[in-house]
């Protein structure tokens, strides 16, 4: 059943998988040779690499950021707060592509870690605690809190099991949230939440503009932190948790409280983006964080390439400009759009977005691939299979 | 005494309800056992059925006897659309297949929305059913008591076909080894198209024997779709006793649960899925880690 019917993937791993696969092989081979050919061979190599992960990650990097910095002058004010929002929905994208792509553990329920640091940041607002570091910082903090107690119990279970596990804490913190009247206004959500001042001494953030340079700042701050930490050994002790559990158990290392550890900084990065949330809302009302929520956010991740924080903010960013700009002329289609994007979607991108190659001449001689968007882990090696979806499906 | 009386038509009601949701999920735990398909559709092929029945219906038996039919031929075409829809993506995984039966569902659902718009559409159940019973000193609606008996054969029914016909033995080779009942020579295309046709009729079936209970409306292919997803995890992916035993706790949960204690309500369904999953796995996980515990492997 597999073999005729997986298209365009396949034809296409084999031949960036032997590209780095080819350097090294003639790295290892000039070994014997001479120490001052190796050297230099294997270093220029090394460099020719080095240049191709550089361009991987500099382009979409630079493509985004002239996007979100001229975004202010090309757009009229919904838009502008229409990207607030998807910046916001991005951090929590972000969330859930550590939770899935690297931990191996796709969720269902990272709306409910948002929706505690978007409470956070509500009742601060209201109790006139307006500092947004200060909101940023206490949010992050209620978001890991909540799932660390509540990760004791999910991070034991797999699969389709953590799936409902964490679709059930989604649904539980949503029917909390909903019937606690005295601190979160209950059903009707909580509204009259005043604007955030960044930083001790600035004035409050008034327009829709000055909410959009604090949003993006905040969530580049954040990206960048995650992006750094998962190129770091952090990055690869979750995949080979993640890969090849067993070995890792008996290497001695804790998988278990890695994975917990995981869904902490997770949940942590999903109460940031709720403050985020809330900054740009004004207003947090339960249905913020429903089983929508953590739907859409789980999609985007998908639709992002699971291993790629910045695959996964493109995802969110293409999900809300499909719903809310795109279906602009179509009023109430939103979700018709939002359809057809997936079911297109899936098939164009087996990969996701970060999945995208793009085929240049190039200069020196030999066929190889430049490609523009790449996920983070480094060159892939034959015997360390990436995406974990598909290995699911064999198995 | 009392409270038994006065909980009784909750009771009876908890089975009718989780009769439907069996005959629901029975769609999705085929599909989702056996072909391996998270089908985030299917609480909208339920609604279809649903929706197909109610315009049918005006209230003579053969009216009713046609809304069924047209509500299985309606949900038996969207699986045969969703076969078509995730063949391509055989082999890649629950979260590819889930972002496509995703995308169909919310197009389903737009169309659906856009045909019968934002109402709840009653059904009209034919007029000799449509009445009250008194059972001990109790009123119910008859209908309810009728479908507790049509589900139940279904129950019956859908149980002896997966486990004493052929048609089911293959179903079966197919959830343990795909590959193998390809080499006996059941084309793999052939035997999942059947898998999305007949979960789809079952779930168009459903929608329609449901209607009365469980009406066409906005919400309900995301109401159904939940329900369905926490029986079948509940009673374990492809178990059709499991199923059935786990549907009829939800249906009590949903009615009787409500009718105990209505403060509790929105806790109950959920609060009992995430004890049930959580002890599971620690009662599993504890006997695999007393052979095999590695040191420092509790979690923090």
């Amino acid at each position: 059943m597999t073999a005729p019917t997986t298209p365009a993937t396949p034809s296409q791993d084999p031949e960036e998988a032997s590209v780095s696969q080819d350097s090294e092989v003639l790295a290892a081979a000039a070994a014997p040779i001479a120490g001052p050919i190796r050297s230099s061979l294997a270093s220029q190599l090394g460099q020719r690499l080095a240049l191709r992960l550089r361009l991987r990650v500099a382009g979409p990097a630079v493509a985004l950021g002239v996007l979100l910095l001229g975004a202010p002058s090309m757009f009229d004010d919904y838009g502008i707060g229409l990207l607030s929002k998807a910046l916001a929905l991005g951090v929590l994208a972000v969330s859930v592509s550590v939770l899935a792509g690297y931990a191996g553990l796709p969720t269902m329920g990272q709306a409910a870690p948002f929706l505690v640091g978007a409470y956070t940041a509500g009742i601060m607002g209201q109790h006139g605690q307006d500092l947004g570091v200060v909101q940023l910082l206490c949010g992050t903090a209620t978001g890991a809190g909540f799932a660390a107690v509540t990760g004791l119990v999910a991070t034991r279970t797999r699969g389709v099991a953590f799936l409902m596990t964490t679709l059930a804490i989604g649904e539980l913190a949503v029917a909390v949230a909903g019937r606690w009247h005295s601190l979160t206004g209950g059903t009707d959500g909580m509204y009259g939440i005043p604007p955030v001042r960044p930083l001790p001494g600035t004035t409050q953030l008034d327009t829709d503009g000055a909410v959009y340079w604090y949003v993006l700042g905040a969530c580049a701050a954040v990206v960048a932190l995650v992006w750094r930490v998962l190129r770091s050994p952090v990055g690869k002790l979750l995949l080979a948790g993640r890969d090849h559990e067993a070995r890792m158990r008996s290497a001695g290392h804790p998988v278990a409280v890695h994975r917990w550890l995981a869904y902490v900084a997770a949940g942590a990065l999903a109460g940031f983006g709720g403050v985020l949330m809330c900054t740009v809302n004004a207003y947090v009302s339960p249905a913020d964080g429903g089983f929508a929520t953590s739907a859409l956010v789980l999609l985007a991740v998908v639709l992002g390439g699971a291993t790629s924080p910045l695959g996964a903010l493109f995802g969110a960013g293409l999900i809300v400009a499909t719903r809310d700009w795109l279906s602009g002329p179509f009023p109430g289609h939103g979700p018709l759009l939002l359809g057809l994007m997936f079911i297109v979607a899936v098939y164009a991108l087996p990969d996701g977005i970060a999945g995208l190659r793009i085929r240049v001449p190039r200069r020196w001689p030999g066929r190889q691939r430049l490609a523009r968007f790449r996920r983070p882990q480094g060159p892939r090696r034959p015997d360390q299979p990436e995406r974990p979806e598909r290995r699911a499906g064999s198995a | 005494m009392d409270a038994l009386n006065a909980h009784l038509v909750p009771a009876v009601d908890g089975v009718a309800y989780g009769l439907l949701l069996f005959v629901a999920a029975a769609g999705l735990t085929l599909l989702f056992g056996i072909g391996g398909v998270l089908n985030i559709a299917h609480g909208t092929l339920f609604a279809l059925g649903g929706y197909l029945a109610a315009s049918v219906s005006d209230g003579s038996w053969s009216s009713a006897v046609l809304g069924l039919a047209v509500a299985v031929a309606g949900g038996t075409a969207g699986g045969a659309v969703l076969a078509a829809g995730t063949l391509p993506l055989a082999g890649r995984g629950h979260l590819p297949q889930a972002l496509r039966t995703f995308g169909l569902a919310l197009v389903g659902g737009d169309i659906l929305s856009t045909v019968y718009g934002g109402d709840e559409h009653p059904v009209k159940v034919p007029g000799s059913v449509n009445g009250m019973v008194h059972f001990f000193g109790h009123v119910y609606p008859t209908y309810r008591l009728m479908f507790i008996a049509v589900a139940a054969a279904l129950a019956v029914a859908g149980s002896v076909v997966l486990g004493r016909t052929r048609a089911g033995a293959l179903l079966r080779a197919t959830a343990d080894d795909r590959a193998m009942v390809g080499a006996m020579g059941y084309a793999p295309w052939r035997v999942h198209t059947a898998l999305c046709a007949a979960a789809g009729a079952l779930a168009g079936l459903a929608g329609g024997l449901g209607a009365p209970i469980i009406g066409p409306g906005p919400d309900t292919a995301d109401k159904v779709l939940m329900l369905s997803m926490v029986v079948i995890v509940l009673g374990r992916p492809g178990s059709v006793l499991g199923a059935f035993l786990a549907a009829i706790a939800v249906g009590e949960i949903e009615t009787l649960g409500v009718s105990i204690s209505s403060d509790w309500a929105p806790f109950l369904l959920f609060g009992m899925m995430a004890v049930a999953l959580a002890g599971r796995t620690f009662r599993s996980s504890g006997v695999a880690d007393g052979v095999a515990a590695a040191p420092g492997e509790a979690p923090a």
